[in-house]
């Protein structure tokens, strides 16, 4: 484990070291005040392009999100003093971003008649709040993330009860056709998966910690490939097979998707064996192309993503094939295209066109749209920066459990990332997930600031400085190095 | 393990780099396409975000604006008395797209069309919004009401054209039955309702058929001035008053069916005057007969026949066939057989021999302005044809004006007005088994300028079959018509 590339520093130091990284307490600060005015003058921006005047609740708004950045921070500052300075202001941006953006749709009369919008951004700000609640929740109680491994196999059954929660009858609810992923309590509605992916991340580190070296080196070679031993193998094809039942009966391609991707990066950082990353993408593309011979759902996915303009045309016009055809995917398409390079300008575009999830799956396309390719490839980016300082966390962590958490968290949010925009992009097939922060959905917000909790805490824990040396008996006989 | 893990982050790298990519194709690349995807709805709510510009008449606009309560679309269009119009204008809907005027200068009336782009670019500086140019017509609201009341006085179904000689300008273009296109401008469930009503296959008057520019009917016997017209510049008759070779009975050549005329009349080698005055199949059958074919075909196509015309709206071309044998030719020069031609057609056929044998390319828009009522673009008159040297073209006048003084077009005299004219019956349907076509062309001299022609064709199906003569049904609207142009002269 040679880890030579900590952070900040200026001056090259081990991770090891005991004089660690300066805490940057104050650059998150400073990041974060900027992370709070930016959507705050995109919201008056919207306002004045909608109904000519500075909205309303602007004040309440920017105090709001100003006052959850603030306590965000604090508890940053206080429980994880040494954390990583960029995560907590990027996705304070992102969610504020979102909230814009979920206020700006809300004032469309179309998506209003059609009940998907007006009041929301409300709602994703309540969302948010319990969101950062949590996320205190994970620094405050978590004090060392190593705490999670003994809860291995606890997580284990809980994803899958997580997981599975949807397909109970009376429990499940149908929310818009398509994938059966929501849970219904009382008048809530909770997407058990995107809690499931965090409890899954903690079991596959903490399995994977444990088998690593046998799943590494307990293999025969077969044709230039290292092929585990069947009691190795197992559980991964059980978590495949569970990844392929679950886009079976809840027809949720991305999450199965996302959940395999994660796993197989788990696997490969763990074992070192690039056999892993052939098994993984040979088994998912069976998988896949198995469900896909038999799911008109998927099948019609696949049709929308190669030709979005005849599903277009035959969502219109059915033709009598008994399939769901949708126009989503076109009207996303137009949306980018008329955004062009620069945008329309917050709050000047159209893309309420793309109907009823145009605040949730969809919400890229209205950045795609309003702020162009510019603003879109400014959000990229700061997924990409969030997933960077994942992996620097995964780089930096000083034990196995951290660092397979730290990539295995990360990995997800890539994937998720990539799998939303590049199906509302039309690069892959639709898959049906949420942007992180951005889209509307409470179970997304909370689960996502969880996750960014707990990569903090590993960052903290990464980051922090070895305690000083125990006055030991010993003490004589100990070298400490210190690099100068 | 921090190697695999280098490897994943260079993995998550080109994630996002593939999307960045594909941003770059989608926004930058492909923008334009799929901006202007006229499947795109954008495109139409941009087109009724701003008022559209209006199509003008006499200096006032015949079209209007109104704002939408419901929907994406912001405004729609309005027409004032939309139903007399709607052939002159075509109409814009929400829903169903835009015909003839409103769509040929869509561009201007948008807002859209190039020549306004300087205006519009400082507009957009300047934070105003941008409004629609106006298209200013040539049209003559007087004669347009004219004609509209007389074919919705009579009833059945018609079209009137009229033309200012000189120049070509249209002066009326009436359609009855017709529709208001302020009920489907927008694009809501009442909007769709009265499109089913207007549509053709709910509907067998076909209220939206342009017929003054688009139907073909046979022209009957006021084709024959065309054939005089023939008969003279090919000078197989010098004069109006020359004795013609006509035999009473004349078995048309190459057949044993001998053509009729209506009635008992004097046509045994009648004068030419004396058989446009009683409107004489024999005499006008033979003369085609005798220039045959290619040279009737000629004179018809100088006076426009065949070719559609842009007025700028599209008319459909009227119809003089090519190789037809003697007797085919006969029928043909008497309106029959293949002949057909638009109401627009025929009134330019009274129109270049009121002009002293000059046909004047027929136009409807005057000029186009911008939204400052600076002009865009005038339409200058433009000579179309010769068909008739201005010599045949007097005598042909006195030919018509015989007709009207003491002939088939009485009904159309106007006191201190010289009138020519030519009634015409077209026989309709298998052995003429249905109801006649009415036609009437004629045109009005004040002094030695003329400055209206004007057609006008009915189809009554309810009319008792006897009553039907151009002289009956058409002659009084073509009146009216005259009357309205010469009086809002004055």
């Amino acid at each position: 484990m040679s880890s030579s590339t900590s952070n900040t520093s200026t001056h090259h130091t081990s991770t090891i070291g005991a004089i660690g990284a300066p805490s940057r307490r104050n650059t998150e600060l400073a990041l974060l005040v900027f992370a709070v005015l930016i959507p705050v003058f995109a919201y008056a921006n919207v306002g004045l392009a909608i109904n000519d005047q500075v909205p309303a609740g602007l004040l309440s708004y920017g105090l709001g999100l100003g006052l959850l950045a603030g306590v965000a921070h604090l508890v940053v500052r206080k429980f994880a003093p040494y954390a990583d300075p960029l995560m907590l202001p990027l996705a304070t941006l992102l969610n504020g971003l979102g909230l814009v953006a979920i206020w700006r749709l809300d004032q469309s009369k179309l998506l209003q008649q059609l009940h998907v919008a007006g009041g929301k951004a409300t709602n994703q700000l309540i969302y948010t709040a319990m969101g950062i609640a949590l996320f205190a929740v994970v620094l405050v109680f978590l004090k060392d993330h190593r705490v999670l491994q003994r809860y291995t196999y606890i997580s284990m059954v809980g994803a899958l009860v997580l997981l599975l929660l949807p397909l109970v009858p009376g429990l499940g609810a149908n929310i818009t056709y398509g994938a059966k992923i929501w849970i219904q309590v009382g008048s809530f509605t909770i997407q058990p998966g995107e809690f499931a992916k965090i409890v899954l991340a903690v079991f596959f580190a903490g399995y994977l910690m444990v088998k690593r070296d046998a799943l590494a080196l307990a293999s025969r070679r077969f044709m230039g490939l290292y092929l585990p031993r069947g009691r190795d193998l197992g559980p991964i094809i059980v978590v495949w097979m569970i990844s392929i039942l679950i886009l079976v009966f809840e027809t949720d391609l991305g999450t199965s998707l996302l959940f395999f991707g994660m796993f197989i990066i788990m696997l490969y950082v763990a074992t070192e064996r690039t056999s892993w990353i052939v098994f993984g993408l040979l088994m998912s593309a069976a998988g896949a192309v198995g469900v896909a011979s038999f799911e008109p759902h998927v099948q019609t996915r696949v049709q929308a993503w190669l030709d979005p303009m005849r599903e277009y045309t035959l969502s219109r016009n059915p033709n009598g094939d008994g399939m769901v055809h949708s126009e989503q995917a076109m009207q996303a398409l137009w949306a980018f295209g008329s955004g062009g390079t620069l945008g329309t300008g917050w709050g000047q575009g159209h893309s309420e066109l793309i109907r009823f999830a145009a605040n949730s799956d969809f919400i890229l396309a209205t950045f795609g749209e309003e702020l162009g390719l510019a603003g879109l490839m400014a959000i990229l980016l700061i997924y990409g920066l969030i997933v960077e300082r994942g992996v620097r966390t995964a780089l930096a962590a000083r034990d196995p459990f951290g660092k397979l958490l730290a990539i295995g968290l990360s990995g997800a949010f890539a994937l998720q990332v990539f799998v939303v925009a590049g199906g509302v992009m039309g690069l892959i097939p639709l898959t049906g997930m949420t942007m992180p922060f951005l889209a509307y959905g409470g179970s997304s917000v909370i689960a996502n600031w969880a996750l960014i909790g707990i990569l903090i805490r590993i960052s903290d824990t990464a980051r922090r400085p070895a305690p000083a040396p125990a006055p030991s008996p010993d003490a004589e006989m100990t070298q400490v190095v210190r690099p100068s | 393990m921090n190697k695999p893990l280098r490897r994943i982050a260079i993995f998550c790298g080109l994630l996002v780099l593939a999307l960045l990519i594909r941003d770059n194709w989608l926004q930058y690349v492909k923008a334009d396409s799929l901006r202007e995807d006229p499947d795109n709805r954008r495109v139409l709510i941009a087109r009724y975000a701003t008022p559209r510009g209006d199509i003008i008449v006499d200096g006032k606009a015949i079209t209007g604006h109104a704002e939408t309560t419901s929907g994406d679309f912001k405004y729609k269009r309005t027409y004032k008395d939309g139903a007399m119009w709607a052939p002159v204008t075509g109409f814009v809907s929400q829903a169903y797209g835009a015909t003839q005027l409103e769509s040929i200068e869509d561009g201007i009336l948008t807002g859209t069309d190039d020549r306004l782009f300087f205006r519009n670019t400082l507009d957009m500086l300047t934070g105003k919004p941008k409004e629609g140019g106006n298209v200013v017509t040539t049209l003559s609201a007087a004669a347009q009401k004219a004609a509209y009341d007389g074919l919705k006085k009579q009833g059945g179904k018609g079209a009137v054209a009229a033309i200012e000689p000189s120049t070509g300008k249209i002066l009326a273009l009436a359609s009855y039955p017709s529709y208001d296109p302020s009920t489907i401008a927008g694009g809501s469930d009442s909007d769709a309702e009265a499109w089913k009503k207007i549509d053709k296959k709910n509907n067998p008057d076909d209220p939206s058929l342009n017929r003054a520019l688009r139907e073909v009917y046979p022209p009957g016997s006021t084709f024959k001035v065309v054939t005089a017209a023939a008969a003279l510049e090919n000078g197989l008759y010098k004069s109006a008053d020359e004795q013609t070779d006509s035999p009473l009975p004349w078995t048309m050549p190459g057949t044993t069916t001998q053509l009729k005329n209506e009635g008992n009349i004097p046509c045994k080698n009648a004068t030419m005057r004396v058989a446009l005055q009683y409107s004489c199949n024999t005499v006008f059958g033979k003369i085609g007969s005798d220039l045959e074919n290619a040279k009737m075909l000629e004179e018809a196509k100088k006076f426009g026949f065949t070719e559609e015309q842009f007025t700028p709206v599209r008319s459909s071309a009227s119809v003089f066939s090519d190789d037809m044998n003697k007797s085919q030719t006969a029928l043909s020069s008497i309106g029959q057989y293949n002949t057909a031609a638009t109401p627009l057609q025929m009134a330019m056929v009274a129109s270049a021999v009121a002009n002293n044998g000059t046909l004047m390319k027929p136009y409807m828009v005057d000029s186009l302005q911008a939204p400052n009522v600076d002009t865009l673009e005038k339409t200058e008159p433009e000579k179309m044809s010769e068909p008739l040297s201005p010599e045949n073209a007097q005598i042909l006048q006195s030919m018509m004006e015989t007709v009207v003084q003491k002939g088939t077009g009485t009904t159309a005299q106007i006191q201190g007005v010289t009138v020519g004219g030519k009634t015409g019956t077209a026989q309709h349907g298998e052995n003429n088994s249905k109801n006649p076509y009415a036609w009437f062309i004629s045109y009005a001299k004040v002094g030695d300028s003329a400055p209206v022609a004007v057609a006008v064709v009915v189809q009554d199906d309810n009319a008792v079959r006897e009553n039907i003569s151009g002289s009956g049904l058409a002659a009084p609207i073509a009146k009216s018509v005259m009357e309205a142009v010469i009086d809002s002269k004055k």
